[in-house]
């Protein structure tokens, strides 16, 4: 078994700041991936980014992703990076296992930081299991990631900004998009979105939804339903559109199953996306020197899950007695970020979360 | 309304243009009406034109005396909500983000189009510009009748 300072579980935009700020501090640090590439869903994202400079606003993803992988490279000598490995428990006592193609391993950590992500939510619906029928998540590895075509004619079902943004990029791959749907009566992610979307003729269905879909080997069509005020299908409402794919982004799930299996406090949190783990103002759960950020914690965008995993990094190098050189600084700077992307009316939702989780912003 | 249909009607695309005596000169039009957590246009100005201040989901605010249609935030801004327009000889020119194949070349003739994704008429593509700074964002100069100022927001590639 090996000993370890400080071990990331999740080498996205949250683990990869979190993994800096430590080996700054000092720590030796190994970070985990499940993937085979470094960086999260950031590999994917081929937009340019929202926030501020200090988030790296009007850069791309994809590049996003390079800088903080490149960030580490100064640390090789204190850093291990294990990928394609997946951790498969995590214990009270700090030992976490894993499993890198048939190689088992054990690992004994001072600190823990849990930086799993999250994972898509799915839709119910009659045929819902038909070749062709992916998450958004799925969509944009194939393509961005892959370079491959999901389909020629794809309807998307949810208008967050995820939704909103794999139909653009669809559309940049060449893809015609048919028809955003959209069960709610608005629009879910910002409108700068959707507005791209609509000056390129794509229609967005508000109060619809999908009812089933329609093909043998592969999805040929799908029905569509209107839902009223109160969510309840409109009879007569049906309609037909031909595609050969149908994209589901109906929102995130935080992956707690670490931190649930080893016994840290969870809570359930509509606003959060679901199971979080309790935690204090120092990022710590109920479990000492196990700290939680990024989307684990709560669904937000990528912004606030690098901004969080500092936070993360910082204490955890403190609680081991490694204090950053700049860590006053530091975290006024980074709780002050936070604070600023989550005070608007967008952030409505993260702050209500926040406020039943016990934690103020 | 907006949050409904996903596109600004005309009325509320006029509250986002400045007379059109100041368009003689090209100015940006930043059509920004949501609060989101977002200011690249305020830091990429380099004339301190673009205004959103300490809280960074407030909406940009533009000084019109002190933007000089240079085109930066065009590129700059994530949600490709910003253009830069001027009146000229009877036409409006506007300077557009672009980010799908083919990029329009310079002398073509391409559809306009408006914020509902309908034809307006002919446009002709009278510069391109792409380079290290704009990202792989091109942005586009094209040309249209002064009467589809208040309507033109994109082009489009002709069957």
């Amino acid at each position: 078994m090996r000993e370890r300072d400080l071990i990331i579980v999740g080498g996205g935009p949250a683990g990869l700041s979190a993994a800096k700020i430590a080996l700054e501090s000092g720590l030796s640090v190994t970070l985990i991936e499940r993937a085979h590439d470094l960086g999260g869903q950031l590999v994917k994202q081929t937009h340019k980014f929202f926030g501020s400079k200090s988030e790296y606003a009007k850069t791309r993803g994809i590049d996003i992703a390079k800088i903080l992988i490149a960030d580490l490279e100064a640390y090789s000598s204190k850093l291990e990076i294990y990928q394609d490995t997946t951790v498969l428990a995590m214990y009270p006592d700090h030992v976490l296992t894993a499993i890198q193609g048939r190689n088992y391993m054990k690992w004994k950590a001072k600190a823990i930081i849990i930086a799993t992500g999250a994972s898509e939510k799915f839709l119910a619906f009659e045929n819902n299991d038909i070749p062709g029928i992916y998450g958004a998540g799925a969509i944009q590895t194939l393509m961005n990631q892959y370079g491959i075509m999901p389909g020629s004619e794809v309807v998307m079902v949810g208008s967050g900004n995820i939704g909103l943004i794999v139909s653009y990029q669809l559309i940049q791959a060449g893809v015609k998009v048919k028809a955003v749907l959209e069960a709610s009566d608005h629009i879910g992610g910002y409108l700068v979105h959707a507005s791209k979307l609509v000056r390129l003729g794509v229609p967005i269905k508000t109060n619809t939804t999908v009812k089933r879909a329609y093909g043998t080997t592969k999805i040929e069509r799908i029905d569509t339903v209107r839902l009223d005020p109160q969510w309840q299908e409109v009879e007569g409402s049906e309609e037909s559109i031909d595609c050969d794919a149908l994209c589901i982004s109906v929102g995130l799930s935080p992956l707690h199953q670490l931190l649930s299996m080893s016994g840290c406090e969870m809570i359930y949190i509509n606003e959060l996306g679901g199971l979080v783990p309790k935690k204090n103002e120092q990022y710590e759960t109920t479990m000492p020197r196990v700290f939680a950020c990024g989307d684990v914690t709560g669904i937000e965008e990528a912004s606030s899950a690098m901004v969080e995993g500092k936070l993360a990094g910082l204490m955890a190098s403190y609680s081991l007695g490694y204090e950053h050189p700049q860590f006053e600084t530091l975290k006024a700077e980074t709780l002050h970020q936070l604070q600023n992307l989550r005070q608007g009316p967008c952030g409505i939702k993260i702050r209500q979360g926040l406020e039943k989780a016990g934690e103020a912003l | 309304m907006i949050r409904r249909i996903g596109y600004a009607d005309k009325e509320l695309v006029k509250t986002k243009f400045p007379s059109e005596e100041i368009l003689v000169r090209p100015k940006a039009i930043i059509e920004c009406y949501q609060e989101i957590p977002c200011n690249p246009c305020e830091t990429s100005c380099p004339f301190q034109a673009i205004t959103i201040g300490e809280d960074i989901n407030h909406t940009p605010v533009i000084d019109y005396s002190l933007c000089t249609g240079c085109g930066m935030c065009v590129y700059s801004c994530p949600g490709l909500a910003i253009m830069v327009a001027q009146i000229k000889d009877k036409r409006a020119y506007f300077k557009i983000p672009y980010e799908l194949l083919p990029i329009p070349q310079i002398g073509e003739t391409w559809h306009a189009i408006n914020r509902k994704g309908e034809i307006l008429c002919d446009c002709r593509i009278e510069q391109v510009m792409q380079s290290k700074k704009t990202d792989r964002t091109v942005v586009i100069t094209a040309s249209v009748p002064q009467e589809y100022l208040y309507d033109f927001v994109t082009v489009r590639k002709r069957p």
